[in-house]
């Protein structure tokens, strides 16, 4: 490639090239975007349309009281989580973060399995009352809205 | 006294940012300049005073003054003294009084140090500093005033989140705050030569050493910060993409391209808007960086003001900021004049390619940050996490490092290929050899093999420059170069061997029992109750050997806190030279059983060292830069003497 490159055009042909790599890396983004973003759910969307089994998802909602249960290897939990709508039932193999207890806020990662059971990879539960997950800040008005169903 | 002095000394260092500004602008105008000779004092000042602010709010936090609101909500007068002071920063309202400080200080050093811009461009550029700093200051004495006193006194203080009650994260925040608010240096140095019109090498010569100092601080903050993230929060994974974390790597993506520009700017006098630009964004990033954090629209441990006004007030100022110096660069950028040119074989020609792929990188990493938001004002909820991250950001990070590998070796301006070839096919001989090795061991998955082969050819590629010099005549800068790339690819080495041959174990194990992972043997040996100032905790006792070797000891503890009221797992490392073995402690299980968590993690500690590496480059490079130039200034001080002398 000779230095002159056809005299006073490298400018052009730098912002051309840069241009061109900085378009495909946002479309390459965008369409990323749109195949690996995991999606929200509530345990009401969940039941109603499940996602593809093999897609990372998230469900928020509530532990229900009186369905959480240790397996006998000592690190599987078992336990429905609940919207007052509809419930999911969810496993999850690990150490279950602090305030993670029945009764209170949860949003699982991880994949709903072909027979309805979400298997968690992760949970987050409610740091301390300071900071809460994004998702459970909606989540206490459903919550409340479940509680007085329940006590109806 | 002490928080009224400090709120008095913030009015006045606003004051002077504000007569900085207007003296500055004055001076740009034809009959202005008699107003340059207040600009650099001023500057100065307003530095001083600022830190005066700072030491102010230090004070109330170490004396814990509990009539201060700041004090009352983030201390307590139980925690440990380096806490205290911590807890000075460790909220939002000091957090940008650190800001605002760090800012002021900034630009004090550039009004006392830099002599090589040319006057003007000087003032235009304290006057852009000024203007940046007069929002901030804004910001701080209308909606985040650190210094406001409670009516009636508290008895005790609320205490500081346990989480950041670490040493490592004591010094974290001012690390990255140094490396953020550094680069309004180089913003303000864009901002000033498009003012002028004078983007000459002189212009990336003053500005380098400025962005090398603040992106030094940068790297130690990421590489410190993902270091916490690691052993603080006992999930094993030592970076998550989490927006916080990627609000510190845009900035670092940005100033790490702006560097290798400016130093093609300073050698070759081509890339000049290019390097103004990336300027001018590498600031931009500290300051949507600083939105996301602070504006409490992220919820982390990160996010302080969950307060929609001030969320606002940053937003406003991100608009005039970014805003404001993107139309002045739209509107200057034509009459930039053409740099020198150059082939596509040549130095210049692969630090084009490193810039557009750290620039690609950074806008994926943008894009990916921002579209949970964008989506979430649609009513749709996200989250977007490593799946989209790591292959997509691979896509440009690993064509980046083959160039890395083959820029130094080429000369400025125009190189032949042929020359460079017999190197080039060692590095990728190696590459080539180690990949099958991996093959023939069992391959580990594609991202991670490619990692670590990679890794190998660019760590021996970036020794080459080396070659055939005399190591103690080589210059600084090269030396740190060098060092810096060496860096990268250990990191990467060590982020893929990870990745690749990690071992998790997961069990519920009786005292006495033995767990094995990897090459590890680890005894539960007993689970205890302890106590530390201001919490208890259970701490495990395990007896771990490496290959039947003699037991080491490694506790972690699940601990309680009081003051908040929160727990936390602190995980127990051993390190050994091939790697570390991390444990975690759960809860207890109904029949006596302890939940534990295993890692073996080969070769993990490289990642931190190689992020030391690279600061460490960095901070050569500076040295080698700012003695150069001293040097330079003595010679000319000599002339000029000689001048005098001849003149008699």
């Amino acid at each position: 490639m000779s230095l002159g490159l056809k005299a006073k055009h490298q400018r052009l042909v730098l912002v051309v090239v840069a241009f061109v790599a900085l378009v495909a890396a946002a479309l390459l983004a965008m369409w990323a975007l749109r195949s690996q973003a995991s999606y929200f759910f509530l345990p009401a969307e969940m039941v109603a349309s499940p996602p593809q089994p093999d897609q990372a998802v998230r469900l928020g909602g509530m532990v229900e009281k009186g369905s959480l249960a240790t397996l006998p290897d000592g690190v599987t939990v078992r336990f429905v989580v609940g919207d007052g709508k509809a419930h999911v039932p969810v496993s999850f193999t690990g150490i279950v973060p602090d305030l993670f207890r029945e009764g209170s806020g949860v949003v699982a990662e991880g994949k709903l399995r072909a027979d309805g059971t979400f298997m968690a990879d992760n949970l987050l539960a409610k740091h301390d009352e300071n900071y809460v997950p994004r998702e459970m800040k909606d989540m206490t008005a459903a919550q409340a809205r479940a509680t007085v169903a329940e006590t109806k | 006294m002490i928080a009224e002095f400090g709120l008095a000394a913030l009015w006045l260092a606003a004051a002077l940012a504000l007569l900085q500004l207007v003296a500055g602008s004055l001076c740009l105008q034809p009959k202005g300049e008699r107003m340059s000779v207040i600009v650099r004092p001023a500057a100065v000042m307003q530095g001083v005073l600022s830190a005066l602010a700072f030491g102010a709010l230090l004070l109330l936090f170490l004396n814990t003054d509990l009539s201060v609101k700041l004090v009352v909500m983030n201390s307590h007068s139980a925690k440990p003294v380096i806490f205290k002071l911590a807890g000075a920063w460790g909220n939002h309202e000091g957090s940008m009084l650190l800001w605002v400080t760090v800012m002021a200080l900034a630009g004090g050093l550039v009004a006392l140090l830099e002599r090589r811009l040319p006057e003007r461009t000087m003032l235009a550029t304290l006057a852009a500093q000024a203007f940046v700093g007069l929002g901030f200051y804004a910001f701080l004495l209308f909606s985040s005033n650190p210094f406001e006193r409670l009516p009636v006194p508290a008895r005790e203080g609320m205490g500081l989140n346990p989480l950041l009650q670490d040493i490592g994260l004591a010094f974290h925040p001012p690390t990255l705050y140094l490396g953020y608010v550094g680069m309004s240096v180089a913003f303000s140095f864009a901002v000033g030569a498009m003012l002028t019109r004078q983007v000459t090498p002189a212009f990336a010569t003053a500005m380098r050493p400025w962005v090398l100092g603040a992106w030094i601080f940068l790297t130690v903050g990421i590489t410190a910060g993902s270091y916490w993230a690691y052993y603080e929060l006992g999930w094993g994974g030592w970076w998550f993409w989490d927006p916080v974390e990627n609000a510190s790597l845009m900035p670092w993506l940005a100033a790490t391209a702006l560097l290798h520009s400016a130093s093609v700017l300073a050698a070759r006098d081509a890339l000049r808007a290019w390097t103004v630009m990336l300027g001018v964004v590498a600031f931009s990033m500290s300051m949507i960086g600083t939105f996301l954090v602070r504006s409490g629209i992220l919820t982390s441990v990160h996010a302080f003001a969950v307060d929609p006004e001030r969320g606002t007030f940053i937003l406003v100022l991100l608009a005039i900021y970014i805003g404001g110096a993107l139309t002045l660069f739209a509107m200057r950028a034509g009459t930039i004049a053409e740099g020198e040119r150059f082939s596509v074989t040549s130095r210049e020609g692969a630090l084009v390619v490193n810039n557009v792929a750290l620039s690609a990188i950074l806008g994926i990493v943008l894009l990916g940050t921002l579209y949970p938001l964008l989506a979430e004002a649609f009513g749709v909820k996200v989250s977007v996490g490593p799946p989209y991250f790591n292959p997509v950001s691979a896509i440009f990070f690993l064509p980046m490092l083959l160039v890395m590998a083959v820029g130094p070796l080429l000369r400025w301006r125009r190189d032949s290929a042929a020359r460079i070839r017999p190197p080039l096919m060692a590095c990728a001989g190696i590459a080539l050899l180690v990949l099958a090795g991996l093959i023939a061991w069992g391959p580990p998955g594609l991202l991670p093999m490619l990692g670590i082969a990679l890794a190998a050819a660019v760590g021996i590629a970036s020794l080459l420059p080396l070659r055939g010099r005399k190591l103690r005549r080589t210059p600084l800068p090269l030396w740190g170069m060098v060092i810096a790339h060496f860096g990268l690819a250990l990191a990467l080495f060590g982020a893929s061997a990870d990745s690749a041959y990690s071992v998790e174990r997961l069990v519920a194990a009786r005292i006495g029992q033995v767990t094995d992972v990897g090459p590890w043997q680890v005894r539960l040996a007993s689970v205890e109750p302890t106590a530390g100032p201001n919490w208890t905790a259970l701490e495990a006792r395990l007896e771990a050997s490496y290959r039947g070797g003699a037991p080491i000891v490694a506790t972690p503890q699940s601990r309680y806190f009081w003051a908040p009221v929160q727990q936390t797992n602190e995980s127990a490392l051993l390190t050994r030279w091939n790697g570390q073995l991390y444990a975690v402690l759960g809860g207890e299980a109904e029949d006596g059983r302890w939940q534990l968590r295993l890692w073996w993690k080969p070769f993990v500690t490289c990642i931190w060292f190689g992020g030391l590496l690279i600061a460490l480059g960095g901070l050569l490079a500076l040295i080698g830069r700012v003695y150069g130039d001293l040097r330079r200034r003595a010679i000319l001080a000599r002339i000029a003497q000689r001048k005098v002398d001849l003149g008699r």
